[in-house]
């Protein structure tokens, strides 16, 4: 058979909830066009049903996301970032084709984000040690502060970095043992909804990260007064957005990280434990040590 | 002919019974001991265990596959805004706040208590739920909780769940419950008799738990659908329950693996209408066990409305022997109040 007469088989784009790749609930879908406005795919246009019911699943999966040992959070990280490099040339195509992009750049950009994957992989495991610890205290106890993770964090990716941004904010997010429901970038949503195969064969429990493409503004709003999601990362909201998600966002006391301006947009450099530290809070235990002896001392 | 889809016209059903009756008449022979069951067009089939089987064998077949596409098409209705908010409010006063656990303690009867006569604690609006349903010994905690309250309480008995006890043993437990104060008494039947074919003993020892209930005590039978294995067999078990005098039919435990489903609940719905259209005796109906979901809640009262009618849309009639669906209908009544997804942080933990 020749190449002329085989028809394409299309890629029919879905959301990532719970585990599993469900369409929308409400049915809708929208056009993805690339950076010259040629058509590229339909993405699912989420409705708030679909972030209630990413909500409801990410919340399933907190248990044992923030159970697992960070250890082996790390080994499921690094696993996610070898399944991207099997699978490079497709997220280079794809990339390429949502930002315009030659090949090459957008080689390096698919590069930068498996990079990222392992940078916060290592981290999983360490960041306990950089910000937790035994506090001195005047008296006989042990005092230990301990990082624990906030729990369902929505996270709104970065509306121009399809791959490499939307990297940047899920992967801290889910190192430190929170689960998050993400919504894509509006314009470029396919390298998201693509990279969601990929978390769903890399040992990651499902639920941990639920993708949901759409209107950003739609699908934020209720994630943002939604009184069982605990965090919110407004990376991808512009400033009157961010503003309003904010004061929706005050209602249940949520944790807000504000958008912030990321080397012009561009999230190549190398990003530190800020990401991280936005959504975990410290749990401090107070255990006695023992009696003190007539020394004085019990050691 | 089939009484599924209750679209049958009047004189089709009265019809049908008529040719029950020329059928069975011939053997029937009228009691010469007054019955403690209720005078009905039907008291005469109970006379005899060959009546009574004659009867129930000679109710109608259910069309699986009819009962089944018209409980999942009823399941379809959308319902929306105010009629949700009234479906959601009239769904909390129909709960019948459950626990059923060998680990009860007074404590947390005492708890389901106040949950069960204040419900949403932030929201005084929300209307009180019919009842906490408990073991006999819990009987005396529940009825201090929900003291004052018009909050009713609810007991198992005759050796809930598994029902294999002796008829002295089962009355004792009704009377316990009854004496400690119990409103509503839900009785098991013997399903091992009722599954061998022998009704008749079925039928005593539910009338005979109707006479240990006497005048204070509502009566509630539970058949435990998902162990009659044919809809044949839940449609004659309803039948012979309303026979026997029960208040209200329930489908199961809540014990077993197959539960409370739209259709087996569809099928007493239709019992519970025809009955009265025969004897003029309203029987009430209690879905128990897997009701979880707001929109499960709210599936349940499209099928009594479309089958029973309005008469039944009350908690006199109608009940949900569930626990946790409470919580999800206060999250989706927040939900509607507010406008914002209510979480589980906000209701209490059961």
């Amino acid at each position: 058979m020749s190449d002329q007469n085989r028809l394409s088989v299309f890629k029919t784009y879905k959301l990532y909830v719970g585990g599993k790749f469900p369409r929308s609930e409400s049915g809708r879908v929208y056009e993805v066009t690339d950076a010259k406005g040629k058509w590229l795919a339909n993405a699912p246009l989420s409705s708030r049903k679909d972030a209630r019911d990413a909500v409801v699943a990410a919340r399933k999966a907190f248990g044992g996301w923030s159970g697992a040992t960070a250890y082996n959070r790390g080994q499921i990280l690094y696993r996610i970032a070898e399944m991207l490099e099997g699978r490079r040339d497709q997220y280079v195509a794809e990339v390429a084709d949502a930002e315009g992009l030659s090949k090459s750049k957008a080689g390096l950009q698919v590069d930068a984000a498996i990079d990222r994957w392992v940078w916060y992989a290592g981290w999983t495991d360490k960041i306990a040690q950089v910000v937790g610890g035994g506090n001195p205290v005047a008296g006989p106890f042990f005092n230990l502060s301990s990082p624990e993770p906030t729990g369902v964090v929505a996270v709104l990716a970065p509306q121009e970095s399809s791959f490499l941004g939307l990297v940047s904010v899920v992967a801290p997010v889910i190192a430190t043992g929170n689960t998050a429901v993400v919504v894509a970038s509006e314009k470029a949503p396919l390298p998201a909804l693509s990279l969601s195969e990929v978390l769903a064969t890399s040992d990651l429990p499902g639920g941990v990260v639920n993708i949901l493409s759409g209107r950003t503004a739609e699908i934020a709003a209720p994630l943002a007064s939604h009184q069982d999601v605990n965090a919110i990362d407004l990376a991808g909201a512009d400033e009157t957005l961010a503003k309003e998600l904010e004061i929706a966002a005050a209602d249940n006391l949520k944790r807000v990280l504000r958008p912030q301006p990321v080397d012009g947009g561009g999230w190549s450099t190398t990003p530190g434990t800020d990401r991280m530290t936005a959504f975990l809070e410290t749990k401090t235990v107070w255990h006695p040590t023992g009696a003190l002896g007539a020394s004085g001392s019990s050691y | 002919m089939t009484l599924i889809g209750g679209a049958g016209p009047q004189n089709e059903r009265t019809g049908l019974y008529s040719r029950y009756a020329r059928r069975y008449a011939r053997l029937v022979t009228m009691p010469t001991t007054a019955s403690a069951v209720p005078a009905h067009g039907l008291a005469d089939v109970t006379a005899s265990d060959s009546t009574l089987r004659r009867f129930l064998h000679g109710l109608p077949g259910v069309d699986t596959v009819g009962l089944e596409a018209r409980a999942a098409s009823l399941g379809t209705r959308s319902i929306k805004t105010t009629a949700k908010a009234y479906a959601i409010d009239l769904a909390i006063s129909m709960v019948d706040l459950t626990t059923l656990e060998g680990a009860d303690t007074p404590g947390k009867v005492r708890a389901l208590g106040a949950k069960a006569v204040r419900p949403d604690p932030t929201d005084r609006a929300t209307p009180a739920t019919a009842a906490v349903c408990v073991y006999p010994d819990m009987v005396p905690a529940a009825k201090a909780a929900v003291a004052g309250s018009g909050v009713k309480v609810a007991s198992v008995a005759t050796a809930f769940p598994a029902g294999r006890a002796s008829l002295a043993v089962k009355l004792a437990d009704v009377r316990e419950a009854v004496t400690a104060g119990a409103d509503e008494v839900d009785m098991v039947i013997d399903r091992g008799a009722f599954l061998a074919g022998n009704y008749m003993k079925v039928y005593d020892e539910i009338v005979a738990v109707r006479e240990a209930c006497g005048t204070s005590a509502r009566l509630k039978v539970i058949f435990e659908t998902g162990e009659l294995s044919t809809y044949d067999n839940i449609r004659r078990a309803s039948w012979l329950g309303m026979l026997a005098g029960a208040d209200f039919i329930k489908t199961s435990t809540g014990k077993v693996a197959v539960n409370a489903t739209p259709a087996n609940t569809l099928l007493m719905l239709e019992a519970v209408r025809d009955f009265r259209a025969q004897t003029g005796v309203q029987v009430g109906v209690k879905p128990a066990g897997g009701i979880r979901t707001t929109k499960d809640a709210i599936k349940f009262l499209v099928l009594v409305n479309e089958t029973a009618g309005g008469d039944w849309l009350d908690n006199h009639w109608f009940r949900f022997g569930a626990s946790s669906l409470l919580n999800d209908l206060l999250m989706q009544r927040q939900k509607l109040a507010t406008g914002r997804y209510s979480g589980p942080d906000y209701v209490t933990v059961d």
